[in-house]
């Protein structure tokens, strides 16, 4: 694995994300719930994006490809494979959709259209991209039944969502995603609804399709044990903000940002001494009033004056790091003290 | 194919239905008050003739009995002769209902035509101008009686534009429904405010699923977005109340065919009631009863097709 740089050059090949931001005008105010996000993901690369509930990491991943719901606005610079996907007509962007960029949803319940048939919400993603006619697309709906493990796959094409159980009804829209063999998955906490076996397999397949498929990823999830298992790099978001970067190996062992902390310090470790769990005090802040500042100062016991009143920008302090803490300097040299 | 297994249950469960029915009527003609032989021979019948008649008609046996014949006589289609008409019952409503099928079928069409359009209009711009202005017009028009909406299309329309006949029945098809256009519509306009109500709600519904997101996500086209994943999945719902609203239909062309002069079933059913003629009521009570079962199977049978949950 090479460390990558968050500035290192990704045109003709991944996904550079410039100043993203998603606002939802609400009557209690303007929510920003994706504030200025800068993202690259570099072909076959995984990077996970991770926070708490309500961090805006779903809607980060929405907004790449323009799947936000009215009244949500979308604005600053997606640039896929050179092309800039905000400034896309509608028509344009609807066949890289499903295509080229594939997007899977955390609910496999509610995610697959309850009346129809498996094979065909498999096939009209091929229907819409490619010239096959009938007889190849079924051809290729069994293929990808079989690709993603579901058994006796010929039978099952003509069965309903209904009929699957939960992890097999996660594989099919996995077969759905990849139908038309996408260069980008995007991958919305696809293993959270399931049970932890099921999960490792699920993460297992994402991993070996990666591998065969040279597909980059990002993988949205709350699970550090997820990302530890499967990421390349990762990104942690606070109050739609992204506050640390890094390879998942860096962030880890010598977190900079008092949140990343806190959240690794929330999950237990095998072979470590026992000792009590950490948690983060206080609640995520709501997105239309934020904090002035830092918007964790609230929750952070590194807390100043300073980050009362001033935001801090994200800046990289290392090779491929970033954090957006002016005590990052404290933070990483307590961590390794402890 | 589970389809099929669950039609054939489905048709098992309407032989309990129809024997219900045909014990209701019968029960029910048995209750009303007078008797068939002295409203054929009118005040001055004599015991005689009246017993003469009650054994014709085999009204002198046991309520059992009477049951079993009668029973016989509706599977031959012998549901006895009319008293005031003097002809075979079924003869009439073979005749009769025709017309009223057509009458409540272009209604029903009507209805559905200017409903699912309208409420994707509303849906789609909910809480906005459109909404405001569809809600609005149908809400109007579902509070005013069926009677009323007529006398004001048959005077607008018939009387003073002249565009379309006051009343009667064609003489070919299409003469039919150039006849029937004002009293379907007429019909029509309650029957598609309610299913605008619904099928407006199923759309809003359905519309904010994740599978709509999962669909826009695989860069499927407007078009079929709407039709495959929203429309089909909101109209789960508004096939049930259709169904289920055919039965009001048939009872609301009993008033339009008397407004608009249609000679149909429901009119007969008027008539019938006013000249006491008991074979008549018996007989267009279990012709409609049936129809509206019949409905009832086939609206299951639809919203098992669209909804393969219901099949198991």
């Amino acid at each position: 694995m090479t460390a990558p740089s968050p500035d290192r050059n990704t045109a003709g090949g991944g996904l550079k994300v410039r100043g993203l931001t998603t606002t939802f005008a609400t009557p209690r105010g303007l929510a920003t719930v994706v504030d200025g996000i800068n993202l690259d993901v570099a072909p076959g690369e995984i990077v996970g994006l991770v926070g708490e509930s309500g961090s805006g990491k779903s809607m980060t991943l929405r907004s790449i490809v323009r799947l936000v719901r009215e009244p949500g606005k979308v604005s600053g610079q997606v640039e896929w494979q050179g092309r800039d996907l905000m400034a896309m007509r509608e028509a344009d962007l609807r066949k890289v959709r499903g295509a080229e960029i594939a997007m899977i949803f955390q609910e496999p319940m509610t995610a697959l259209n309850p009346v129809l048939p498996v094979r065909l919400q498999i096939e009209e993603n091929l229907s819409a991209h490619t010239t096959l006619d009938r007889r190849a697309r079924r051809q290729r709906a069994l293929e990808l039944m079989n690709i993603v493990g579901i058994p006796a796959a010929e039978r099952r094409l003509d069965e309903y969502p209904h009929q699957f159980s939960g992890g097999m009804r996660q594989r099919v829209m996995i077969a759905i995603a990849l139908a038309n063999s996408p260069k980008l998955l995007l991958a919305d906490e696809p293993t959270t609804a399931l049970d932890v076996t099921i999960q490792d397999q699920i993460l297992k397949l994402i991993l070996d399709l990666r591998d065969r498929f040279g597909m980059s990823v990002v993988f949205v999830t709350h699970d550090l044990g997820v990302v530890a298992a499967t990421c390349d790099r990762m990104a942690v978001m606070y109050a739609g903000r992204i506050v640390e970067t890094g390879t998942v190996a860096q962030v880890f062992a010598e977190p900079h940002h008092p949140y990343t902390r806190g959240l690794l310090g929330s999950v237990p470790r095998i072979g470590a001494e026992r000792s009590m769990l950490l948690s983060i005090e206080g609640m995520p802040p709501g997105l239309i009033d934020l904090p002035d500042g830092c918007a964790f100062h609230p929750r952070c016991s590194f807390a100043t004056d300073r980050c009362r009143a001033e935001r801090p920008p994200l800046e990289s302090f290392a090779a491929g790091r970033e954090v957006a803490c002016f005590h990052h300097q404290t933070v990483a040299a307590m961590a390794e003290a402890a | 194919m589970p389809l099929l297994g669950f039609i054939f249950r489905r048709v098992l469960q309407t032989i309990p239905t129809i024997a219900f029915i045909l014990v209701v009527t019968f029960i029910l003609v048995r209750l009303l008050p007078g008797d068939p032989a002295s409203a054929m021979l009118g005040d001055r019948a004599i015991d005689a003739d009246v017993q003469r008649i009650n054994a014709k008609l085999g009204l002198d046996q046991p309520i059992p009995v009477q049951f079993l014949y009668f029973t016989k006589a509706v599977f031959t289609g012998d549901l006895g002769n009319s008293i005031g008409l003097k002809l075979p019952v079924i003869e009439l409503i073979e005749r009769r209902l025709p017309v009223t099928l057509m009458l409540t079928g272009m209604a029903a069409l009507i209805a559905l035509l200017v409903a699912v359009p309208l409420s994707f209009v509303a849906a789609l711009n909910r809480g906005g101008a459109p909404d405001a202005i569809i809600r609005g017009t149908f809400q109007i028009g579902l509070s005013m009686p069926v009677f009323y909406v007529g006398l004001v299309l048959l005077t607008v329309f018939a009387a003073k534009l002249r565009w379309f006949p006051v009343g009667g029945y064609g003489q070919n098809f299409l003469d039919d429904l150039y006849h029937l256009f004002l009293p379907a519509t007429t019909l029509a306009l309650s029957l598609s405010a309610v299913l605008m109500r619904n099928l407006r709600a199923a759309i809003i519904g359905v519309v904010g699923a994740d599978y709509v997101d999962f669909a826009r996500a695989k860069g499927l086209r407007a078009r079929v977005i709407m039709t495959r994943h929203v429309l089909r999945n909101a109209l789960i719902s508004t096939v049930t109340l259709f169904g289920l609203s055919i039965g009001t239909l048939l009872g609301g062309a009993v008033i339009t065919e008397t407004v608009f002069a249609i000679p149909g079933a429901g009119r007969l059913m008027i008539e019938a009631i006013y000249g006491r003629d008991y074979p008549v009521i018996q007989g267009l009570t279990i012709a409609l009863a049936l129809l509206v079962s019949f409905t009832f199977l086939l609206t299951d049978i639809v919203q098992a097709w669209l909804d393969p949950r219901v099949v198991r």
